[in-house]
This record gives structure tokens, sequence and C-alpha cells, in this order.
């Protein structure tokens, strides 16, 4: 589903986030990669939604260079991602509801659907009760699963999580990751970047290692070993 | 689809709008500041306008013809006077009229009536009293009476004397003021416009800087252009037309306390009775530039934060 051939990203400071990255991604996987602070990490996301553009090597997403999409096109394709990230991104001055709507108005779908699913998919994250609350007015835990009822609402393909549970206490944390896990039992692929021992070790499943932008272990059912 | 998404764009502008309070009414608050500077320039430009003409209508060029000179020698001079195309218009004051206004100015004055009294015949001559479209162009009117007059009576002229050459001192001082004070006023108002301009432009940009993480959001979560930039847009139309109509409103009371004091200054226009009788074109304006630099300053300054 998703292809790393040979990537590298130099900074132009002559940094190096990711060096001759090459991986595949099945569809229905739920893959982790994990490293310390600056292993490169979130640089890997970016390139996966074509946020940075690689220095060498490209990706591609079920056969198509994703740094070779047009502006209007990269917008239909990121709308194939769902995206939760560990500082949330909730859009500050819109109630749990619209958060979630706006992503649906985004893929352009219609008012029924959006009246429909969004209650929907608040209550399969368990804040059925806070649908009009504001951003400021919930906890962290909270706002972490309205991005993650945003990030399933339009049925991606792909489920990115970069550090989703970096913010949060250890129960939210569990939950986060137990949702994260039914979304994938249900046939989504989920790719999750994580520096968290616990989370690694119950999950289970394939573990990437990066260490300084090359991947250094490739597990199938891995530990968090560093 | 489209009125959807259009229906959408508008709903949510409108919604960031109240929700943004703080951010709108300083955006509004700035730009009623700038729609004002705008509206002080129609006025000012009104005033100056109205002081010029004022002025322009006392200068006048007056032919004096001498006391012999046949009627029908001065009509036809006037005739051929008023075919000339800078000139706006032409009044002959005949002997009598003339003795009859000397008698009215000097009315108090009986030792004058009473030397006017012994001569027999009327010692005034006839006059023409020419008035210009434009002061620059006395000179050339002048000239043509001179050598016009003696191509009529070529014998023996018909003209005493023509006052220009006493006022052309004046005249030509006026010129250089009318000239000077409307490019000093339209270079002024365009500074004061352009720099209000930049102000709004800059406030607008501070308030689409302040979501921009927003927009970043947006943008990962699919958003096409069209439908991040459309809800700024909208909140930028509506400073726009909210601060347009703050500041007609306030140009009522405003023109209303300083109408009688500018007519008083001698610039023969009352402010206030301007306002209400050009309400329509100054509205026109006011809403269209508040309505422009809205929506384009709202436009450019998403633009920035679209790259990602």
């Amino acid at each position: 589903m998703i292809y790393f051939d040979k990537v590298s990203k130099i900074y132009a400071d002559n940094s190096v986030a990711l060096e001759d990255v090459s991986f595949n991604v099945e569809p229905k996987e739920f893959i982790s990669v994990v490293g310390q602070s600056g292993a490169g990490k979130t640089t890997l996301i970016k390139m996966i939604l074509a946020e940075e553009l690689p220095t060498s090597g490209s990706v591609f997403f079920e056969s198509t260079n994703v740094h070779n999409f047009r502006r209007g096109e990269i917008n239909k394709y990121r709308r194939r991602i769902g995206t939760v990230f560990q500082d949330f991104r909730l859009l500050p001055d819109k109630t749990a509801y619209e958060n979630i709507a706006f992503a649906m108005e985004a893929a352009g779908r219609s008012e029924e659907e959006i009246a429909a699913d969004v209650p929907h998919v608040l209550e399969l994250v368990d804040l059925g009760r806070k649908i009009w609350n504001f951003p400021h007015q919930l906890s962290g835990g909270e706002k972490q699963r309205v991005a993650i009822a945003r990030a399933i609402v339009n049925q991606p393909d792909l489920i990115i999580a970069d550090e989703p549970t970096g913010n949060l206490d250890p129960v939210n944390t569990y939950d986060v990751v137990q949702i994260l896990k039914k979304i994938n039992d249900l046939g989504t692929t989920v790719i999750l970047t994580t520096h968290n021992k616990g989370v690694i070790d119950s999950l289970e499943k394939r573990v990437i290692t990066l260490e300084h932008g090359k991947i250094i272990r490739d597990d199938k059912s891995g530990k968090y070993i560093l | 689809m489209f009125w959807t998404k259009v229906k959408r764009v508008i709903k949510s502008g409108f919604v960031s709008f109240w929700r943004n309070g703080y951010v709108s009414l300083a955006s509004v608050l700035v730009m009623t500041v700038t729609l004002s500077v705008i509206a002080a320039l129609i006025f000012i430009g009104a005033m100056l306008q109205s002081t010029l003409s004022g002025i322009k209508e006392k200068v006048d060029v007056n032919v004096y013809f001498v006391t012999t000179a046949p009627e029908d020698q001065i009509f036809s001079l006037e005739n051929s006077i008023k075919s000339q195309p800078e000139v706006a218009s032409v009044s002959y004051i005949s002997r009598e009229q003339a003795l009859n206004n000397f008698r009215g100015k000097h009315s108090s004055d009986q030792l004058t009536l009473q030397a006017l009294d012994e001569l027999n015949d009327n010692p005034l001559g006839a006059s023409l009293n020419i008035k210009a479209k434009d002061p620059s162009q006395y000179e050339s009117i002048a000239n043509f009476v001179e050598t016009k007059a003696s191509a009529i009576s070529p014998s023996s002229s018909i003209i005493d004397k023509i006052n220009y050459s006493e006022n052309k001192a004046a005249i030509d001082a006026l010129n250089r003021i009318i000239d000077s004070s409307s490019k000093i006023g339209l270079i002024l108002g365009i500074f004061f416009v352009l720099i209000s301009i930049l102000i709004t432009f800059n406030t607008i940009r501070l308030a689409i800087y302040i979501s921009r993480e927003e927009i970043s959001v947006m943008r990962l979560v699919g958003a096409s252009n069209m439908f991040i930039r459309g809800p700024f847009v909208t909140a930028g139309l509506m400073y726009g037309i909210i601060s347009a109509l703050v500041t007609l409103i306030l140009l009522y009371p405003i023109t209303f306390g300083f109408g009688p004091l500018t007519e008083r200054l001698g610039t023969g226009l009352n402010l206030f009775s301007y306002y209400i009788s050009h309400l329509w074109q100054i509205s026109l304006v006011i809403i269209g530039a508040g309505l422009f630099l809205g929506t384009v300053s709202s436009f450019l300054a998403v633009k920035k934060y679209l790259k990602v």
C-alpha cells in the first residue's frame, strides 16, 4: 500500500533526517515506528502526507508517487488518510461536532451524511455527551478522541497517528491505543509513531526502529528495544 | 454541490466572525478609520472645489466702450465673443443701465448725484461683462476682443478700455493658487489613503496570522484552497460592509455638526447638505472601498499560509 524507495531527506542546514529508508506497508497492517526524538519519525510521516519533498528516493501510495500529485490531487489524496497528532490540532473556534463536520464538508459530503455520521463517530470514541463543547472545554484525552473521530469519519484507507499518546496520562493512553487497534481490526491500515515502551509491548504488532534517520530494526511482532 | 460549498463557506465565515469577536471588532475599527479618511478626502475635495469655483465666479473681464459706440457694433462683437468656446457667459450693460447702476451705488452721495445732474448727457459708456470657463483663458479672450473690435470698426476704436491688464496680476496669482492647491490636495489625499489602506491590510493580516495553525490543519484534513480561503474572505467582506455602514452612519452627525461652520468659513458649501444630496454616490464609494479592502486583503493574507 505504501512503499518507501531509498528515501533520504537532508534539510537546508545539512542535518540528515532520513537516510536511505526503504520499507513496505501492506493493506490492513498495523505498524509502529519507534525511535528517540530526532530519529526521523516525524519527517517520515511528513513524507507520506506529501508535506515535505524527499532529497532523493520516492514514496509511493498504491503505485502513485505522492510527490508527483498536482495541487488539487493532494487534497483528494489527503482525504484518504486520517491524521492524529500529539498536539491534537483541532480547530479552536469550532465545537467537537463542527471539527468533525469540517473534515466531512471538506470532502464534499452531504448535510444528511454529516448529520448522521458525526454523532455516530463521536459515540464510537465515547464522547457523545460533549458533542457541543469547544476544544478548550475538553481534557487532553477528550481532545485526542475528537481528533481520532475526525480522522476516521471519512473512512480513510490509512490512519497516521504521530505520537498520539505523547500528552496523555496512562489511562487515556490505553484508551487511545485500544481505539486505534479497533480501527485496525475493522480493516484500516494504521501507522503509529511513539516512544512509549508500554504501548509497543502491549500491541505485539510490526515495529520499525529508526536511529539517526536509518532503519536499524524491522520486526514482525516486535518489542520496544533501543 | 457547488452551492452547498458556497453555503458552507459563507456560514463558516459568519460563525468565525462572531466567535472571534475581539479580532473582528479591531478589524472593523481600523477599517472604519480608513473609510473615514476616504470620506474626509471626498468632503475636502468638494469644499476645495466649491471655494475655488466661488473665487473663479468673482473673476471677470469688462470691456468698456466709448460713449459714441453704436449698439449694433457692440451686439455683433457680443455675438462673436459668445461663440468662443472658452467663454462661459457674456452680459451686456447698456449706457442707461450703467447710469442706473451708478445712481444706485451712490444713492447716499448727494454731491456726486448733483454733479451728474449738471451734465446734459450720460457720461457712461456701455460695457460687456465676460466670464471665462477657466481663469487662464482671460488673456486670449482679451486679445480676441481687441482684434475683433478693430475688425468691426476699423476707422475709430469703439473700445475705451479692457480691464484685463489691471486684473492680470491678480488673475495669474489666482491661477497659480488654484493649480497648486489642487495638486497638493491630490498628493496629500493619495498619501493618506495609501497609509490607511496599508494599516487595514496589516490588521487583517494579523487577524489571519492568528489562524495560521488552523489553516495548516485544514490543509491536512484535505480541504481545498477555496474551502479554506472562503470563510476568511467572507469575514473580510463582513468587516468591509460593517465598517462602511458605521462610517456612513457616523458621517451623519459629524457633517451635521460641521456643516454650518464650513459654510461660514466661506467655502459656500454646507457639508451636511452636500452629504445628503450626494448620499448615493458617497455610499457607493465607501461601501465599494470597504468591500474591496476587506476581500482583497483577506484573499492575499491567506495565500501566504496555503503553501503546505
